[in-house]
């Protein structure tokens, strides 16, 4: 290893890894569960013929999921070039 | 076709793009010829051959050249798989039978609450991305198993591992070749249990000579051709319908068309509304279901070897995390179009079949009807008319037979089966790979013959490939289950096994080697326990508690009760056991950051 981070360093690398972790999986957790829980109350609001509870397990939760991934995925990169760890 | 002079090699891998465009536009052009020949008065069945022969002779091809006798090519072909392709590969390696075939047949019978495979079958990559792919891909090994053995000091783990996998993919592997045998007896018009066997041939010519690499290169192959396929009968029902072809837009007014005439012929259950039971009522039961059933198959999706190890073949741990960012793009696309394909089904039966005079039905019902009991007509009240209750449909063959409902011309059914074979054969051989890996390399090398030669490794590895898979096709002969139940078991298996020892070895320093071990087979000993009672012997499992399922739970979601049980064992047993030795700890420290080398304890 080249510069290997010492412990504190570490130690704050992988807190932020972690926030962004617990940040997305929350958002996870709300798309997931938390929204089609609601789907009986969505279903009475309809736009452009879709019942809304169905939009949201059928295609609203997946746009969501692809959107977590993708910015997951940015940031982490991001994450990892602030503290000198991105491979070369 | 396409041409993919040496699959895997260097003037291959700079010329991806390239290959892949000149193979899907070479792919289009056979199709556009096939319905040019349809309108000339070619016979279906000579289309319905040519679709099913020439895309397995494709596979073949590319299996053939991607041949291989490296370990690093065999196992994880070669680390040189770009972020995007290996997305196509993942989306290929995912979408199995279940999602091409029978998802969007069970949402038009289960409307709604059918949205859970939906929900449950993408969201998962996000646990894939944020937990597991890029450690696992520092990590750096051949198999899920090798990290068990690693970071649990042993082959304890490593065992365990072994034994999770092995029955969480052998289940799903049975069911792919159900699918297989399904396609290839429709479309070749042989019988199912010799269908199966020459579909099987199909696998292992794409995954015997050149292991992962060949099953990389023929499954981005699968994928273009399983996305072409499905997206096309919708796109064109769209058009037809609405005028505009984007389907994921117009089916909003399908679904409101299909509310009214639900209303006109009393339909009790709507297709929109959530959690009801057959009379249309809501009730806690559905609801408890639909979480259960989305829990489980998300935390399978982060448990699934054969997906886990999909992350092992890019060539770097940033690479790893932009690839699931892919796939989970890549997979979205079938996905979010399956409700869509539904509510078409849908309205064109409530339109187009039903108060049908029975016989002027036309040629598709005398077809379907014919097969085994997935379709049928009855004139219960002999009026001569086709009641809605009078017309009983299998799930597994609506989007088989979607086209022909609809009246599109027949080269859109070969399509379709092409897809769906491609969808089959892709996940067939991610699945058998898996498994002959954890056996040739976790079991034979590491444990029983650690000094085995490269060729000896590889010979060995081959033939435990064609043996899991004759006997997988065996097994399938006897027609266990459908499809999407078993799918959803092997979720459940492998959530409840491998998630907590996978989850908690990276981001839990603490967790031990006894630890794991013992929340990792409790977790699946519980989620076996129910699976196998509730299914094979419900009448002692109600002597021994008193009711059916618990809480009402059924046993396509038995991870549910494994998961906890896993997590909190790990976590107890662990606190009782001493903390993992400073070295343990460093190397979890070095799978945590990119750079580096991985420090092994």
């Amino acid at each position: 290893m080249a510069q290997k981070l010492d412990a504190a360093q570490m130690q704050r690398y992988w807190s932020k890894t972690s926030a962004l972790m617990w940040t997305i999986f929350a958002l996870w957790i709300f798309f997931s569960f938390v929204a089609p829980l609601f789907a009986v109350q969505l279903n009475s609001i309809r736009i452009f013929g879709f019942p809304m509870g169905f939009y949201m397990a059928a295609q609203g939760s997946l746009i969501a999921f692809v959107v977590l991934c993708v910015w997951n995925a940015i940031a982490q990169n991001k994450v990892d070039e602030e503290f000198g760890v991105q491979e070369d | 076709m396409a041409d993919s002079k040496a699959a895997g090699g260097g003037a291959f891998l700079g010329n991806l793009g390239k290959i892949y465009g000149g193979y899907a536009g070479g792919f289009i052009v056979f199709t556009l010829i096939l319905a040019v020949l349809e309108q000339m008065g070619v016979p279906n069945k000579i289309i319905g051959y040519c679709f099913v022969i020439l895309t397995i002779g494709v596979y073949a091809y590319i299996g053939i050249l991607s041949r291989t006798m490296d370990l690093s090519e065999y196992y994880v072909a070669g680390r040189k798989v770009p972020a995007l392709y290996n997305g196509m590969a993942t989306g290929a390696d995912w979408m199995s039978a279940a999602s091409f075939i029978s998802m969007a047949g069970g949402i038009y019978l289960g409307g709604f609450n059918a949205l859970g495979y939906v929900l449950g079958w993408t969201g998962g990559y996000v646990l894939v991305g944020i937990l597991l792919a890029p450690y696992l891909r520092k990590f750096g090994q051949f198999t899920v198993p090798d990290f068990l053995g690693t970071r649990y000091e042993g082959n304890g783990a490593r065992l365990c591992g072994v034994i999770v996998l092995f029955c969480a993919s052998f289940t799903y592997i049975v069911a792919q070749c159900f699918g297989i045998g399904i396609i290839t007896s429709r479309f070749l018009g042989i019988p199912f249990e010799i269908a199966i066997f020459v579909g099987l041939l199909g696998i292992l010519v794409c995954s015997m000579l050149g292991g992962m690499r060949a099953v990389t290169w023929t499954q981005v192959a699968q994928y273009i051709i399983l996305i072409i396929s499905y997206l096309v009968p919708v796109v064109w029902l769209s058009t037809k319908k609405y005028g505009i072809p984007i389907p994921e837009l117009t089916y909003g007014q399908a679904l409101e068309q299909i509310t009214q005439l639900e209303n006109k012929l009393g339909v009790v259950k709507h297709f929109t509304d959530a959690f009801t039971n057959a009379k249309g009522e809501f009730t806690w039961t559905e609801f408890n279901n639909f979480w259960a059933l989305v829990l489980c198959l998300m935390i399978g999706t982060a448990s699934l070897p054969h997906i886990l190890m999909r992350y092992f073949t890019t060539p770097s741990v940033r690479e790893a995390r932009t690839s699931v960012a892919w796939s989970i793009f890549f997979i979205f696309l079938l996905y979010f179009t399956a409700p869509a394909y539904a509510a078409f089904a849908k309205l064109e039966v409530y339109q187009n079949v039903i108060g049908q005079p029975i016989a002027s039905l036309p040629a598709w019902v005398q077809n379907w009807s014919q097969v085994g009991g997935l379709l049928t007509i009855k004139d219960a009240n002999s009026d001569g008319i086709l009641q809605l209750s009078e017309f009983i449909i299998n799930q597994d063959i609506i989007v088989l037979s979607m086209p022909e409902i609809a009246g599109l011309p027949y080269v859109v059914s070969g399509l379709v089966a092409a897809g769906g074979l491609a969808a089959a054969l892709s996940t067939a051989d991610g699945l058998l790979l898996a498994i002959a890996n954890a056996l040739s390399h976790d079991v034979y090398y590491k444990m029983i013959d650690p000094k085995a030669s490269t060729a000896r490794r590889l010979i060995v590895a081959r033939m435990l490939l064609v043996g899991v898979a004759i006997i997988a096709a065996a097994v399938a002969g006897t027609r266990p289950s459908g499809i999407i139940q078993m799918v959803a078991w092997a979720f459940s298996l492998a959530a409840a096994g491998l998630f907590a020892p996978l989850v908690l070895g990276i981001w839990w320093k603490r967790t031990t080697k006894i630890g794991a071990i013992t929340g990792m087979m409790s977790g699946f000993v519980v989620c076996l326990f129910y699976l196998v009672m509730t299914r094979y012997a419900p009448a002692d499992f109600k002597a021994m508690f008193g009711t059916d399922l618990w809480f009402g739970i059924r046993n396509i979601s038995s991870a549910v009760f494994g998961l906890p049980v896993a997590f909190v064992v790990t976590y107890v047993v662990s606190l009782m056991t001493p903390e993992p030795s400073k070295e343990m700890q460093d190397f979890v420290d070095s799978i945590r950051t990119p750079k580096g080398a991985v420090l092994t304890a």
